[in-house]
């Protein structure tokens, strides 16, 4: 067995009426982890150290109030930071020699100061723009919190959907299409929706009426999508790019008073609609899913569709036209890419984006809160990433481009470990 | 709520599952509908709750008649069904799986919890029943997840309320307690279709008792006919229900159990300090409900349980920690408790099936090549022996009934040297034919000298069978007593209650050392 096996101590015999006894089980997990980080850490910050002075930059010249910006000797701060991560890993030895769980907040917070300590050590003699920093990570999270609602739903339905990816770039190549033609953003928003729902379509016609494998039709609507609109941009949008491909973008909108907060107020509430759709996308989801009779309907379907048929609740209904309106959300993500972010369709522009929404799905418990906060993690991997490239640090930007999905890989794989998805997820429901 | 139904005839494919079936059900009485496992029973009730669609016939609500597009039809009118496989959704709360299918909402469409909780409490006091409506289905006891089936039923007005094997996961106790209810709902007026295959069961508190038998109606018998005459009704001849076996002659203990414990990912101990000891030439049986830790505690034997504490000793070789070759390997034979999941692949061949624990090693796989030709002898010989009806070995198990399947797993592991033999639920789901031959090789194991375990939840089982009785309950021994301990201190002991002190033999010593 090795190192990060459980320890059993049972305990003695209790007397029955105290219902199922229980054992102490000592998971070494945690601390061994932080362990390895802390020391992974400890050797690039201390080790590695770099002199100089990082500067964190926290306002925009065009903010109301205006923050100092914060200088940090980056030695001294890298050995600050490695003995806070060894004082919180002891800290969660401590805790699970006496049988108890390291609580979230204390692995956040390792993860924020190792981070912190990393983005010191990658600056040192120059400096950061923090609001630039979690605005693109915001931006490139969009599309991942849209597709990843899609998801959740989706498989909250009872139904895997592997097609995120295609439902993002149909959505981002008709939204081009149309908004170019039109000339309205918002049309082309429509349009990206119901390629988005088409897609869907697919997906609900095989996998719920015909009973095909929904991660196969998942994965061959995928090559699809990309081939089609690939052939499409080549043959149809790129020598006509001045009258199909170029798309008015949404114009941004600064919300009064709240987008002057520190900070945080140009990130949030300085956006284009598309954004504040998917705030409202979110909370929507959420409070649908647990909270409303078609939410309870959605999840009784993808837990125990049998259960939901005797009440009479039909089941292929519910999950074709949940999965139709996950296609539609994952659409208006696609919409981002052209009318939020980049104003025109590049071929496979989305880049794998749908695949990274399906692991923030999973990531974050097939809840839309969570799946979300998911989002905006790789979302901040990937802009991380570029600013760094930006500032010029040390590190190769070849590692740089891996990060975002190591830190899917890791997340999905070490924080989360063995999570429990809706019970008949990627199971067809075949009546006899 | 009277309810009649005529002519039903259900086809699936060739097979005529139920065949012009008429069926009177008076309001306020409880009409049992006896038949074995596979007759049709269940298979005409998903046509009257409008599962199933019937070819042909009527269904008539107080005469007149009703159809029903789907389960929502004939909920409305009236129609309620308790199923054997729970319809409740674990990971919801009691409330949660009441309201389902007809929720209440208050404004902007936000769930009306508070409304299905009243719901919940005025049914659950209004039978005694005492079930928390917030508290998570996953985490009640199988008997109140049952009375969870019955508020369902009962919140949306049923008249007819259908009982599909409702007491196949019940302890005796809970099962006298469900005849209580069923007595209370007849009282209130609701009529009462109750499906079984247990014969005292449907003595005790049917008013008529109709008999299926291969899809038909064989005939209609009132509730003091004995035993016998209906079982000789249910499977169309006389049955012998007792087990032929001649007193045993224990030798030696050979498996020495000390101080097991067996823990679950999430710290719940699921076999608490168990210790006993099997002789050979005798059958312990080991009674409990299912989920007591019986199940945990033949995966511990076999290897399969990785956080297992204490000490397994067979024929003083420890057996712990061993992996499920080894123990095999040990000469342990073991029919698990669900023969399409654990015993057998569906998709292979008889002859297949019947090396599958031995496929690493002669006579069987020489140099990597399977030996086919000695495979199909050993096949046909065995299926010969134990009787498999079925078109040739290369017949895919899968294709088998439940009886013939699980003679392949006992081919399997009696066709080997064996130390000791497991068999979990050896007999569940099978017909009464197939339950005579099977009980007839346990007995027949035993007195070649083996020890034999047998872990059933079927009180006529163990009763049939064991030398002596193991009771557990929420994974400890509540006391091992001998074969002809009478069933009322057993249903009280599988209720986790000791038995009384006179009664408690003294085990066959362990051997001394054994487990050093």
């Amino acid at each position: 067995m090795s190192t990060i096996a459980p320890v059993i101590v049972p305990t003695q015999p209790t007397p029955p009426e105290n219902g199922p006894a229980t054992a102490v089980i000592r998971n070494w997990k945690t601390p061994i982890g932080l362990g390895v980080f802390t020391v992974l850490g400890a050797i690039m910050l201390v080790g590695f150290g770099r002199d100089g002075i990082s500067t964190m930059v926290l306002s925009t010249t065009s903010d109301l109030i205006q923050l100092p910006a914060v200088d940090l000797p980056t030695r001294a701060t890298g050995i600050v930071v490695s003995l806070l991560l060894l004082a919180i890993a002891a800290w969660s030895a401590w805790l699970v020699r006496g049988a108890r769980k390291t609580p979230i907040w204390l692995i956040g917070l390792f993860a924020f100061l190792l981070l912190l300590g990393f983005l010191v050590w990658a600056s040192a003699g120059a400096s950061i723009p923090i609001p630039g920093l979690l605005f693109g990570s915001l931006s490139l999270a969009v599309p991942l919190i849209f597709g990843a609602l899609g998801g959740v739903i989706s498989e909250r339905v009872g139904v895997v959907n592997v097609a995120i990816e295609g439902q993002l770039l149909a959505g981002a190549f008709t939204s081009a299409l149309v908004a170019s033609i039109t000339g309205q953003p918002l049309l082309g928003l429509l349009a990206a929706m119901l390629a988005g729902v088409l897609v869907a379509f697919v997906l609900a016609a095989f996998s719920i009426k015909y009973f095909v494998d929904q991660v196969i039709v998942g994965v061959v609507l995928n090559v699809l999508v990309s081939g089609v609109t690939g052939f499409l941009f080549t043959q149809l949008l790129a020598p006509n790019a001045a009258t199909l491909n170029q798309p008015p973008k949404f114009d941004r909108i600064n919300i009064p008073l709240l987008s002057e907060i520190p900070i945080l107020g140009p990130v949030v509430f300085r956006q284009t609609l598309i954004v504040y759709i998917m705030y409202f996308a979110v909370i929507a989801v959420y409070v649908g899913i647990f909270h409303t009779k078609w939410g309870l309907r959605l999840r009784a379907v993808g837990e125990h569709p049998q259960a939901a048929d005797t009440v009479g609740i039909n089941v292929a209904a519910t999950r074709f036209w949940n999965v139709s309106l996950a296609g539609a959300i994952a659409g208006a993500g696609g919409a981002y890419f052209t009318l939020g972010s980049v104003g025109a369709f590049g071929k496979e522009m989305t880049a794998g984006a749908g695949f990274i929404a399906l692991a923030a799905v999973i990531f974050g418990r097939w809840d839309p809160i969570r799946a979300t906060l998911a989002a905006l993690l790789f979302g901040f991997a990937s802009n991380l990433q570029s600013v760094l490239s930006i500032i010029g640090s040390p590190v190769p930007s070849e590692f740089m481009l891996m990060l975002p999905y190591l830190v899917t890989i890791f997340a999905v794989a070490g924080l989360v470990g063995r999570s429990r998805g809706p019970a008949a997820s990627g199971k067809p429901y075949i009546k006899s | 709520m009277k309810l009649e139904l005529r002519g039903i005839t259900k086809r699936f494919g060739a097979l005529v599952a139920n065949d012009n079936i008429n069926l009177t059900v008076e309001a306020g009485e409880i009409h049992a509908l006896l038949g074995e496992n596979g007759a049709g029973k269940s298979t005409l009730m998903n046509v009257l709750y409008g599962l199933y669609r019937a070819e042909e016939g009527e269904i008539l609500l107080d005469d007149s008649p009703a159809h029903f597009a789907g389960p929502g039809d004939a909920m409305k009118a009236g129609i309620g069904m308790v199923h054997q496989h729970f319809m409740l959704i674990p990971v919801f709360t009691v409330a949660e799986n009441v309201m389902l299918g007809h929720e209440q909402t208050r404004l902007g469409g936000r769930l009306d919890l508070a409304a299905a909780r009243v719901r919940v409490k005025e049914i659950s006091d209004r039978f005694g029943f005492a079930v928390d409506p917030d508290a998570l289905v996953e985490d009640l006891p199988v008997g109140v997840q049952q009375r969870v089936e019955i508020i369902k039923a009962l919140s949306q007005d049923a008249k007819v309320l259908v009982f599909d094997e409702p007491t196949a996961v019940l302890t005796p106790q809970e099962t006298d307690e469900l005849m209580v209810i069923m007595r209370q709902l007849k009282a209130a007026g609701t009529s009462i279709v109750f499906i079984t295959h247990k014969l005292r069961e449907v003595r005790e508190v049917a008013d008529r008792i109709t008999v299926i038998r291969l899809g038909k109606v064989v005939g209609e018998a009132s509730p003091t006919a004995t035993n016998e005459e209906l079982a000789s009704l249910m499977v169309g001849r006389a049955v012998d229900l007792t087990v032929d076996k001649a007193p045993a002659t224990p030798g030696a203990p050979a498996l020495v159990v000390t101080d097991l414990t067996v823990i679950d990912p999430r710290g719940q101990v699921l076999v608490n300090h168990v210790s006993f000891s099997v002789a050979s030439g005798e059958i312990l049986a080991i009674a409990g409900v299912q989920g007591n830790g019986q199940t945990e505690l033949t995966e511990a034997l076999m290897g399969l349980q990785p956080r297992v504490v204490g000490e397994i000793t067979l024929d003083g070789k420890s057996l712990r920690g061993h992996s499920v070759r080894q123990v095999l390997d040990a000469g342990v034979g073991f029919v698990p408790e669900d023969r399409t999941e654990d015993g057998l692949v569906g998709g292979f061949t008889i002859a297949e099936n019947l090396m599958l624990d031995r496929s690493h090693t002669l006579p069987f796989v020489k140099r990597f090549n399977l030996q086919l030709a000695l495979l199909a002898e050993f096949a046909t010989a065995k299926v010969k022996e134990f009787d498999v009806r079925s078109q040739g070995i290369d017949t895919p198990v899968g294709r088998l009934s439940g009886g013939n399947q699980q003679k392949v797993v006992l081919a399997r592991e009696l066709s080997r040297e064996l130390r000791l033999f497991i068999a979990a639920q050896p007999t569940r789901g099978l017909d009464v034919g197939s339950i005579e031959f099977v009980h007839e090789r346990i007995v027949a194991t035993r007195d070649g000298g083996t020890p034999v375990i047998v872990i059933s939840t079927e009180l006529d089982e163990v009763a049939a069978l064991a030398d002596r009785i193991m009771v557990m309950y929420r994974g400890r021994i509540v006391g091992i007593v001998p074969g002809d301990t009478p069933r009322a201190v057993l249903g009280l002991m599988m209720a986790g209650e000791p038995a009384p002190t006179t009664t408690v033999p003294t085990p066959p010593a362990p051997i001394e050392g054994a487990a050093a």
